[in-house]
């Protein structure tokens, strides 16, 4: 570049972006930064030694308890996904296709509604619901349906399914709004014209057009329940943690960082390959261009 | 003149008959009482300014619409109960509605799926259609990659391939460039002989009307105003809206001096006495504050200096305006000892000068090509 005018330009253009490189590098790459640079040192009592290591993650992928919570981990998100995007599809497409245009965005307010408390309110609400002697239990056994308190109900995974399912729902739903709302309404009827019923029409173009929403709604609900904390410690009753609670345990119960941040790195891992792969499968549909 | 256009002899089998279609949208009445027949085989046209309800007619045809009174029969069956995923009709899209997430060949073959042929026979179809269309070899195309001139011809063949009975086409140039749209209409005419299905067609363009239709229905808030072969709607339009809505048309104020045994006799100012037989009679518009003279701008012709017509009335103008266009050239002209203009329009020959603004001159015209409208 040996125009200096050319050089003013790109200087003036990295002074506009500096803030938010910055910005950018103190929120995600320092902290990414020093788990990783935690993962490789060894764990001194109380104290983290600064001595390169790869015990941590031998230790972490040797550890078959390990590997059990994070199987258990991926199940659980995996089944929180398919509930969530199961039950966002259908009200993200009657949001679409049957509320009146400018009812719309009233519809957009009201399902925002759930985030006006905080979560950890939510998921204990959901705790007074299911419980023992919650909600669905005293009015079942009120109205005499049930003798006994339904136990299967909480304190394991499928009340852990339901309340994360609960929480994500409208991070699941508007993607796929938005997908839906994109797709212009004569293919649909080009479909029917075809000669294709509603029901095929809908499978053969409304729902390929849809699948960028539907892919992103799935990454954006797997990707934090693998990490969710509070839920099972709550709802599970600490007796079924997911990976997030044995990172918490490393770091905080038992002070050993290292371990703990070999366990955050792998668990990391293996989102980033899991998500990966999805959107790999999922590439036929991400390059279509309406 | 009518006889470069293929002329659809009166008996043919009627294709689509619409009986008394009645449509309301909530209390917007949409529709009002269309009675019309299509034939088989035919090239007709839907024609009408937006909002003017041709393209609800059109989806009322092809199921997307139901109607509030009245019947749908296509080839004689009738489709009150019949969705529009099994009306024998395919349609043709304003925004040609190319799924975006197929290929060419996918988009072609999308209405195949329940076709019992085999996959080779079909890949045959779908390639033979393509090349119906010209497209021969697109068929491996992202549907995106493609111009909108392509798309269209992907429509077109998307629909023919499944051999409907009328296609149904929905305003399917207005996206196109005039030389694009100017070709396709030649295309469609022969796509339409080879294919000889009965072709339907919305437009607000009444040069692509005239250009491909063997008939044409004028519509206007939700009526028919004349349904007509092209050269009939041009020369004899049955009411000043139609006149003009199609091709342009000069109006005088006349007044009607005698009404005898079919003869209309008026006095136009600029022009003299005219008479007109009641087939040059047509309905003026509510507004029109009397009867009007209306002719168009090729029937008059502008004389050189010194010379004479054939035709068997001539009369004094001056020039007011010269617009040149290259093959033609349109004149704006005063009436003599009136304050009346008129366009008319020349084409440009070799050895005729464009004559010059101001100058006086004489036109030539014929009562024959004029239509009164009371």
């Amino acid at each position: 570049m040996a125009k200096p005018g050319m050089d003013r330009e790109a200087r003036q253009g990295l002074t506009l972006i500096a803030p938010p490189f910055l910005y950018a590098l103190a929120i995600l790459a320092v902290p990414v930064l020093t788990i990783l640079s935690y993962s490789f040192l060894t764990d001194g009592y109380l104290e983290v030694i600064g001595e390169f290591t790869f015990g941590n993650y031998i230790q972490v992928w040797s550890d078959p308890i390990v590997r059990a919570v994070l199987l258990r981990s991926l199940s659980v998100s995996a089944a929180v996904t398919v509930v969530t995007v199961l039950l966002a599809f259908p009200v993200a497409y009657y949001l679409s296709f049957v509320v009146r245009p400018e009812r719309k965005s009233m519809w957009l307010f009201l399902i925002t509604i759930p985030f006006w408390t905080s979560y950890l309110i939510r998921v204990f609400l959901w705790k007074v619901i299911l419980g023992y002697n919650g909600v669905i239990n005293s009015s079942l056994t009120g109205l005499g349906i049930i003798d006994q308190p339904l136990t299967f109900i909480l304190y394991n995974v499928n009340s852990m399914v339901l309340t994360l399912a609960h929480a994500y729902a409208p991070f699941a739903i508007l993607p796929i709004f938005v997908a839906l709302e994109k797709i212009d309404r004569s293919l649909l009827e080009a479909g029917r014209d075809l000669g294709e019923n509603r029901l095929m029409t809908f499978w053969r173009v409304t729902l390929p057009l849809a699948m960028p929403g539907v892919v992103a709604a799935v990454l954006i609900v797997f990707i934090p329940t693998i990490g969710d904390y509070v839920t099972p410690e709550l709802i599970g009753g600490g007796k079924i943690p997911m990976i997030a609670n044995l990172i918490q345990v490393q770091m905080l119960a038992l002070d050993n960082r290292p371990l703990g941040s070999a366990l955050a790195v792998t668990a990391m891992l293996v989102v980033a390959v899991v998500s990966l792969i999805f959107l790999w499968l999922n590439r036929r549909f991400l390059r279509v261009k309406q | 003149m009518i006889a470069s256009r293929d002329q659809r002899p009166e008996t043919a089998r009627p294709m689509i008959e619409c009986n008394e279609i009645q449509k309301y949208y909530g209390d917007y009445h949409a529709l009002r009482g269309i009675d019309l027949v299509i034939r088989e085989g035919e090239f007709f046209s839907l024609l009408g300014p937006s909002g003017c309800g041709k393209t609800t007619l059109l989806r009322t045809i092809a199921g997307f619409e139901g109607i509030s009174s009245g019947a749908v029969l296509i080839d004689g069956k009738h489709m009150e109960n019949v969705p529009a995923n099994s009306r024998p009709t395919n349609m043709v899209f304003q925004s040609y509605a190319i799924f975006p997430h197929l290929t060419v060949a996918q988009n072609v073959a999308f209405g195949l799926r329940r076709d019992p042929r085999g996959k080779s026979e079909k890949a045959a179809l779908v390639e033979e259609a393509l090349a119906m269309v010209g497209l021969r070899g697109y068929g491996g195309r992202a549907a995106h990659a493609l111009s909108g001139g392509q798309r269209q011809r992907v429509a077109l063949a998307r629909a023919l391939i499944l051999k409907p009975k009328v296609l149904l086409l929905d305003e399917p140039l207005s996206a196109l460039d005039r030389k694009m749209r100017e070709q396709m209409q030649v295309e469609l005419i022969k796509l339409q002989r080879q294919v000889g299905i009965t072709f339907v067609l919305v437009t607000h363009d009444q040069e692509e009307a005239l250009v491909m239709s063997d008939r044409i229905a004028v519509m206007f808030d939700g009526e028919i105003a004349q349904l007509d072969e092209p050269e009939t709607l041009y020369a004899r339009p049955k009411d000043r809206r139609v006149a003009d809505f199609i091709g342009v048309m000069n109006f005088l104020p006349a007044q009607i001096t005698r009404e005898a045994d079919g003869i209309v006799s008026v006095d136009v100012p600029g022009l003299g006495p005219v008479e007109l037989p009641e087939s040059q009679v047509s309905r003026a518009n509510p507004d029109d504050s009397g009867p009007v003279l209306g002719f168009r701008p090729e029937t008059m012709t502008l004389l050189t200096p010194g010379q004479s017509s054939q035709h068997a009335r001539e009369t004094d103008v001056v020039i007011d305006e010269v617009v040149y266009y290259g093959d033609m050239t349109y004149y704006d002209l005063r009436l003599e000892g009136t304050q009346h203009t008129v366009r008319i329009s020349m084409r440009n020959v070799f050895g005729r000068d464009v004559q010059s603004v101001g100058t006086k001159a004489r036109v030539a015209w014929s009562p024959g090509s004029l239509v009164l409208f009371r």
